[in-house]
């Protein structure tokens, strides 16, 4: 077999247990796929013993027969995710040099059910930004281009690295998170699927905390069926995240029949935006076409305040961050700042907190800050959790009047370019996230598939909603959408 | 609400991160930027609605009273920027 990083998960795993392929071939391929695509800045620290001692390990089991879910398959890891003994640095510079001393449970979960570590993928420091040009490594690059234009286009962000990485081919598969975007919209710009699943259905327990309450694991693969044999094995209870849900994890990949029929589909009017693209407009209509012609209903739905998910997102989102990314103090891990003669300890938190973050990450921190003082905490803190209850409310209103998913687009636009954005405002960079934030403010699962390419040949994606915990019916529904849209389009490979 | 300069600079002060003194006029008007777009907030009616804790309702859950971990100094340790004798070492905090 040739080729063989192009392979998706499932695939993989059948040529493994069919003896077709061992693990060490595999990851062999999937390693120097990534040594030849330092051009896209994707793997950040690359673990390639960890990748052959798993692969050799995984090759063992498989021929005693005794091969769990994900046994031998090569993936890639978000830096966020804390790896034992593997730098973990959240993109940031606060982290240089972190390794820690235990494993996430997710990450932890992936390596019990056999898959392989390549190493760590890049991303926005802290995961916040839309574009991974926030990150300390450098931005990561899309493997897309706009037809001849050789122009370096964003993978989006935060989950750049991850998304790059699994469009270029360079692992099988990669885990994201998403906070309010993070996962869903480098899947849309990238051609990949990506799953955001109901918050609590995979375990925060070692993944550097950005906010807490929005903050969720999920994969990023090839294709609807990868997605659901990842995110089976990433879910379940954790008694070490007290947000955790003890609820039994489906099979999800035996839910994937295709069948949808008499399956109710909203159609959010809220979603149609102003200046909306025609191409983002029409693939949106293509869309439901689809789902109605693979049998399902198709519904005018109201989800009222939509408009109110982003600023109630830029109050929760930095005041959770402001609180969690106190721990960055330059005493207990990372990088502490050089200090002057007669410096005390509040110059120590001071400077290491100024040249340990990143522009962006600074910016939030004290815009969580602001939001969180004396006098202002009800103003905009209380209020935005208010405004955040109507907003989930609006989603159990429709759900409760049976619609079974809601269709909208995954972004705005397509992908834009690395540095096109840097003039613009923060705000102008935050509305990236306008159709992905409800759902974690919401704490819905949501999924992007990749559904058309746009005018340049870019990747456009789609996003369907799904009720709380029906990760299953909301992947059978998202593997509908993709069996009638036919995305097949691959980058050309440049770098 | 506008923000100016020396609000700018005791919010820095609070997020505990250094900003010099010509850098607070740029950073005060990203501020306006950010807290003009919140600002939409105020056009919901939030009368009799309860701010949201958690997603799921769901009572945190307890656990026994006991020692679950511990004897692992070196690990706790293993990743200061200044560890002496078993302890973090940071400047001196009183006189």
């Amino acid at each position: 077999m040739s080729d063989l990083n192009k392979l998706g998960l499932a695939e993989a795993r059948d040529a493994l247990r069919a003896g077709d392929v061992t693990s060490v071939e595999l990851t062999e391929a999937c390693l120097k796929a990534i040594d030849d695509a330092d051009a896209l800045n994707a793997f950040v620290h690359k673990t390639p013993e960890i990748a052959l001692e798993r692969a050799r390990a995984a090759d063992v089991r498989i021929k005693a027969g005794d091969a769990p879910s994900m046994c031998g398959l090569p993936i890639g890891i978000k830096d966020l995710f804390c790896t034992k003994g593997v730098p973990s640095q959240a993109a940031s510079k606060i982290l240089e040099g972190f390794k820690p001393e235990y494993e996430s449970t997710v990450s932890q979960q992936l390596a019990d059910a056999g898959a392989v570590m390549l190493g760590k993928l890049n991303m926005d420091e802290f995961a916040m930004g839309s574009s991974n040009e926030t990150s300390v490594y450098g931005n990561a690059v899309s493997p897309w281009r706009r037809g001849n234009d050789d122009a370096q286009l964003t993978p989006g962000g935060s989950s750049g690295g991850s998304a790059s990485a699994v469009a270029a081919d360079l692992c099988l598969a990669a885990t994201g998170t998403d906070t309010g975007g993070s996962i869903r919209q480098p899947a849309a710009f990238t051609g990949i699927t990506g799953i955001k699943p109901t918050y609590g259905r995979c375990s925060r327990w070692g993944i550097v905390a950005f906010a807490s309450s929005l903050d969720q694991a999920g994969p990023m693969t090839k294709n609807v069926r990868d997605a659901a044999i990842m995110l089976e094995t990433m879910c379940g209870h954790d008694p070490k995240d007290s947000t955790s849900a003890e609820l039994a994890v489906p099979n999800f990949e035996a839910m994937l029949t295709g069948d949808i029929k008499g399956k109710k589909i909203g159609i959010p009017k809220e979603y149609r935006m102003d200046g909306m693209p025609a191409e983002i407009e029409k693939l949106w209509a293509d869309g439901a076409e689809m789902l109605k012609a693979a049998g399902a209903e198709i519904v005018d739905i109201s989800l009222p305040h939509t408009k109110y998910a982003l600023p109630a997102y830029y109050v929760i989102a930095p005041a959770e961050a402001s609180s969690n990314l106190a721990r960055y103090d330059g005493v207990r891990y990372g990088r502490r700042a050089q200090l002057a003669q007669g410096d005390g300890i509040t110059e120590m938190y001071e400077k290491t907190r100024a040249e340990g973050f990143g522009h962006e990450v600074q910016r939030r921190v004290m815009v969580g800050t602001y939001v969180l003082s004396a006098g202002f905490y009800d103003a905009y803190y209380n209020r935005a959790r208010r405004v955040r209850t109507l907003i989930k409310k609006d989603f159990e209103d429709v759900f409760a009047a049976g619609v079974d998913a809601i269709l909208t687009p995954a972004t705005p636009s397509a992908s834009f370019g690395l540095g096109e954005m840097t003039e613009a405002d923060p705000v102008q960079m935050y509305l990236n996230d306008v159709f992905t934030v409800t759902v974690n403010l919401a704490g819905l699962p949501g999924v992007s598939v990749p559904a058309g390419l746009d005018g340049h040949g870019l990747p456009l994606g789609l996003q369907l909603i799904g009720r709380p915990w029906q990760e299953g019916d909301l992947l059978n529904t998202a593997y509908a959408l993709e069996n009638a849209a036919g995305f097949v389009a691959k980058p050309g490979k440049w770098w | 609400m506008s923000i100016d300069q020396s609000t700018a600079a005791k919010v820095a002060k609070l997020a505990r991160i250094k900003v010099e003194d010509e850098a607070l006029p740029a950073l005060a008007a990203e501020f306006n930027t950010i807290l003009g777009f919140i600002e939409q907030l105020n056009e919901v009616d939030v009368d009799g609605v309860e701010p949201m804790v958690s997603v799921e309702p769901m009572r945190l859950k307890r656990r026994e009273d006991v020692v679950t971990d511990g004897n692992q100094q070196d690990k706790v340790l293993a990743n200061a920027p200044d560890a002496r004798e078993g302890f973090f070492a940071v400047p001196k905090v009183v006189e």
